[in-house]
């Protein structure tokens, strides 16, 4: 990403000041290969490539999770009031659901390849420790998502609809288990711990000595409950979206109105645990990244009363920002004293931290969204309480918009935490560099990147193009009338 | 019996090859579906057939991502030599299973012509070509791969392409498509039953012919894949196994039972993988021409500790990805029958 660009295009020299403090490690042709040729390199090309699969894989699960979620509520809402409006809103977003999950399902398992492709010496390093969680998120997780998933996509009138209900809820933990496993694997890179180093130079790698500190790691249940959050948040908005657009196009007036209904209700609860779990994260950070943290607020000189910036942006050269400054703000959250002392930059040598602009301003980025998504839904639901949201044009214009904020933050909030970790793969063990495959060429990796990029774009048209479509041709009003094993005796909509 | 004493590395070795053969079984069909699915020209044959594996396509995908992660887990060694050492075959193997997966799902989404032919396309050759590659793979497994002395590959990509690893490529394509006609004959009825079946029989003939040839050429180029088998002619049973299930193949569909026909076609492979797994061990990837290189259950393992945790979890989880395979085949038994939700 444009990170990666920044950090490698510093020359030869910067890079090999870097490998020359490799901890563990020696370096193996492949390695000093990138020294030579720094521009379009083996390194330079695998980041980019692994940065855009990642980034495009991620705009599909969060989006899975968040719909589960509110398949759930949407079904239970249907048996519980038996008004066949929800049904018609399952049936809906069901189909949505299937076609984000075709996609995360074929993007996905190109993430579990590229570990091994591109990134050879790293598995070999991580593979006893990394390969377990990836595992488990297989036997555990995938089988559960994709079987009852058959169920809930093709089941409708194949089985009752207490076990329809139960299949979506298997579906639905099915994809958070995906998510706990692939947190705990990718914290773990973050926070390492449950393990010790066996071996030397090449042959060095982490074992694992207690399972359970590695799932538990410092920084796991904090990010798993951060991304859980920003999913749950995509897909809330999602729903709102499509249901404020039908509400400003006066078309499927009842399913639009209960969809609002429902979508800001979790999207306002979400987006406040978020806070939550954006605050508790970030002072985790302080405490187990503390580079990481200096460069999200470019905080070069180690401080008390340690400024929050509010807006700005990272003068580099000069090292210091420049913007709307909250003196105090920081140190108050990291420790909640204005006097607590924050590291800065300068305790880590330059050869350690991460891009510092890059870092700011994606985390930045990212936490505007969220503060912007929390007044969205607190209006939102303010309006609805007062009943006077249908009315609110403008209103209902920004909540049609409003779907993209939780794309836009979990993509930038990626960013944050995978650039902060820089320069390092596994965070004080392993450089970036290090991790590459020794056998794979520049040229290899620039096919694979043009192939992966003309594909992906394909996907993604296709993918605008039959969601606007499904948007637009809207929910089936057969499924007001439920049959087969689905009729029940309905009353009228409310 | 000369496989050693039954340790974790060997346990895992199992564990590995059986989710690895439970892929081949049942993406297997899936795949053969896929590839004969442009042998049909009618709208609604296509759709029974994409139908067919609509609701278990998916589950039987997750046994190959599954089993990448076990080797990962249990071998990183292999999963890292042979991902890296055969990046370009690989990408081209993601690159057919994304379109074979996405083809599945916007086909039906369009009612256009060019629209639907379009995906047609896509969900065919990538079936195709992940089959194909998947043999490839298999017969450069089996055949032996260039590997240096730190443990990475030392080859080239068209030194991937030769002959006998093609052969075994193409050997799996007949096999997955024999395997797919018959899982389709299962679940559809009428004219394209008739038709499946005809394929099926078609597909038998030309799997039969490659198997021969491959076997021949497995006993005179490739001695060490079946050195074993030498060395114990009881294994020999498992050959004959497999000529039994496969010649029952045909034999059943005369009695019109199309059931015991794709069990047949299940022992086939299963006979098929356990001779690959009988000969390999315990090199997980032979080294060729320096076989003291190769990759080995132990040399390319994780530590005894992680084999032994991930053992516990695939003994909790194991069961359950059972239970949930049956449940979802038992839900979604009988013939094809197109309705509202259908792809």
């Amino acid at each position: 990403m444009a990170s990666s660009r920044t950090r490698v295009q510093h020359s030869g020299a910067a890079d090999s000041a870097v490998i020359e403090r490799v901890p563990i490690r020696t370096l193996t042709p492949a390695f000093q290969n990138v020294i030579k040729n720094p521009v379009m390199d083996v390194l330079m090309l695998s980041r980019i490539q692994f940065g855009a699969t990642i980034a495009f894989h991620y705009i599909y699960p969060p989006l899975s999770i968040g719909l589960a979620v509110l398949l759930v509520i949407m079904e239970a809402a249907w048996l519980k009031t038996k008004n066949p409006v929800y049904h018609q809103m399952a049936r809906f977003w069901t189909k949505v659901f299937a076609l984000t999950f075709a996609i995360g399902v074929a993007t996905g398992i190109v993430m579990e390849f590229e570990f091994g492709t591109n990134w050879a010496t790293y598995s070999r390093f991580v593979g006893d420790v990394f390969g377990s969680a990836l595992a488990a998120e297989g036997i555990f997780a995938f089988f559960l998502e994709s079987g009852f998933l058959a169920v809930l996509m093709f089941g409708w009138d194949r089985v009752s609809r207490k076990m329809h209900f139960f299949a979506t809820c298997m579906v639905c933990l099915g994809a958070h288990l995906s998510a706990v496993w692939i947190i705990v694997a990718n914290s773990w890179m973050q926070t390492p711990a449950g393990y010790h180093i066996v071996g030397q130079g090449m042959h060095a790698r982490a074992e694992i000595t207690d399972f359970w500190q590695v799932v538990f790691n410092p920084s796991s249940m904090d990010r798993l409950f951060h991304t859980l959050c920003g999913a749950w948040q995509a897909g809330a908005f999602l729903v709102i979206g499509v249901g404020a657009w039908y509400v400003l196009k006066n078309k499927f007036t009842d399913f639009a109105r209960a969809s609002l209904r429902i979508g800001l209700i979790v999207a306002l609860i979400a987006s406040l645990l978020q806070l939550h779990s954006g605050d508790s994260s970030a002072r985790g950070v302080a405490k187990n990244q503390p580079a990481k943290l200096a460069a999200f607020e470019g905080l070069y000189n180690t401080t008390s009363n340690a400024p929050l910036t509010l807006v700005g942006w990272v003068d580099e050269k000069n090292e210091k920002v420049i913007g709307l400054q909250w003196p105090g703000l920081l140190s108050w959250l990291v420790a909640h004293d204005t006097h607590a002392t924050v590291t800065g930059l300068d305790a880590f040598p330059p050869t350690d931290r991460p891009p510092v602009e890059a870092s700011f301003l994606f985390f930045h980025g990212m936490a505007a969204i969220g503060f912007a998504l929390i007044g969205i839904a607190a209006l939102g639901c303010f309006y609805l309480w007062r009943n006077v949201l249908f009315q609110k044009r403008w209103m209902l214009w920004i909540l049609v918009f409003s779907a993209l904020g939780p794309q836009i933050g979990n993509q930038l909030g990626w960013f944050a935490a995978e650039v902060g970790r820089q320069p390092w793969i596994v965070y004080g063990l392993l450089r970036t560099p290090e991790g590459l495959s020794a056998v794979v060429k520049a040229n290899v990796v620039l096919t694979s990147l043009i192939l992966f990029t003309v594909i992906y774009f394909l996907l993604f048209t296709v993918f605008i193009y039959l969601l606007n479509d499904k948007i637009r041709h809207g929910p089936d009003e057969a499924d007001l009338t439920p049959a087969g094993k689905l009729a029940l005796p309905t009353r009228p909509n409310t | 019996m000369n496989l050693g004493h039954l340790d974790l590395n060997t346990v895992w070795f199992v564990l590995v090859g059986a989710l690895f053969t439970g892929y081949v079984m049942l993406d297997g069909f899936d795949l053969g579906i896929g590839t004969l699915h442009l042998f049909t020209k009618d709208d609604a044959e296509r759709r029974t057939l994409l139908n067919a594996i609509g609701p278990v396509w998916d589950g039987n995908e997750v046994w190959l991502i599954t089993g990448g992660g076990a080797l990962f887990a249990a071998f990183p060694n292999v999963y890292a030599t042979v991902f890296s050492g055969f990046y370009l075959a690989f990408i081209l193997l993601l690159m057919a299973l994304i379109f074979r997966a996405v083809s599945i799902e916007f086909r039906g989404k369009q009612p256009m012509r060019w629209w639907r032919q379009t995906w047609d396309i896509g969900f065919s050759a990538g079936s195709l070509v992940a089959s194909l590659l998947i043999g490839v793979a298999l017969g450069n497994i089996a055949w032996g791969i260039p590997i240096d002395e730190r443990g990475e590959f030392a080859g080239t990509f068209p030194g991937l392409l030769k002959p006998y690893p093609l052969l075994l490529g193409v050997t799996t394509v007949a096999l997955f498509m024999m395997h797919g006609a018959i899982y389709g004959a299962l679940k559809t009825e009428g004219v394209l039953h008739d038709k499946l079946r005809r394929w099926a029989m078609r597909s038998i003939l030309i799997f039969v012919i490659c198997a021969a040839t491959t076997t021949v050429a497995t006993l005179f180029y490739v001695p060490h894949m079946t050195e074993r088998v030498h060395a114990n002619p009881w294994l020999f049973t498992i050959v004959l196994a497999n000529m039994l299930a496969i010649a029952n193949i045909p034999r059943e569909f005369h009695h019109g039972r199309d059931w015991r026909a794709f069990l047949s076609s299940c022992a086939a492979m299963i006979t098929l993988m356990a001779l690959f797994g009988l000969n390999m061990y315990p090199n997980l990837v032979y080294s060729l021409p320096n076989p003291e290189n190769s990759l080995t259950i132990y040399n390319a393992a994780s530590s005894p500790k992680t084999l032994g945790i991930m053992l516990i979890i695939a003994c909790i989880g194991m069961p359950l990805v059972i239970a949930y395979t049956v449940s979802i085949y038992w839900i979604f038994r009988g013939k094809v029958k197109l309705d509202r939700t259908s792809y």
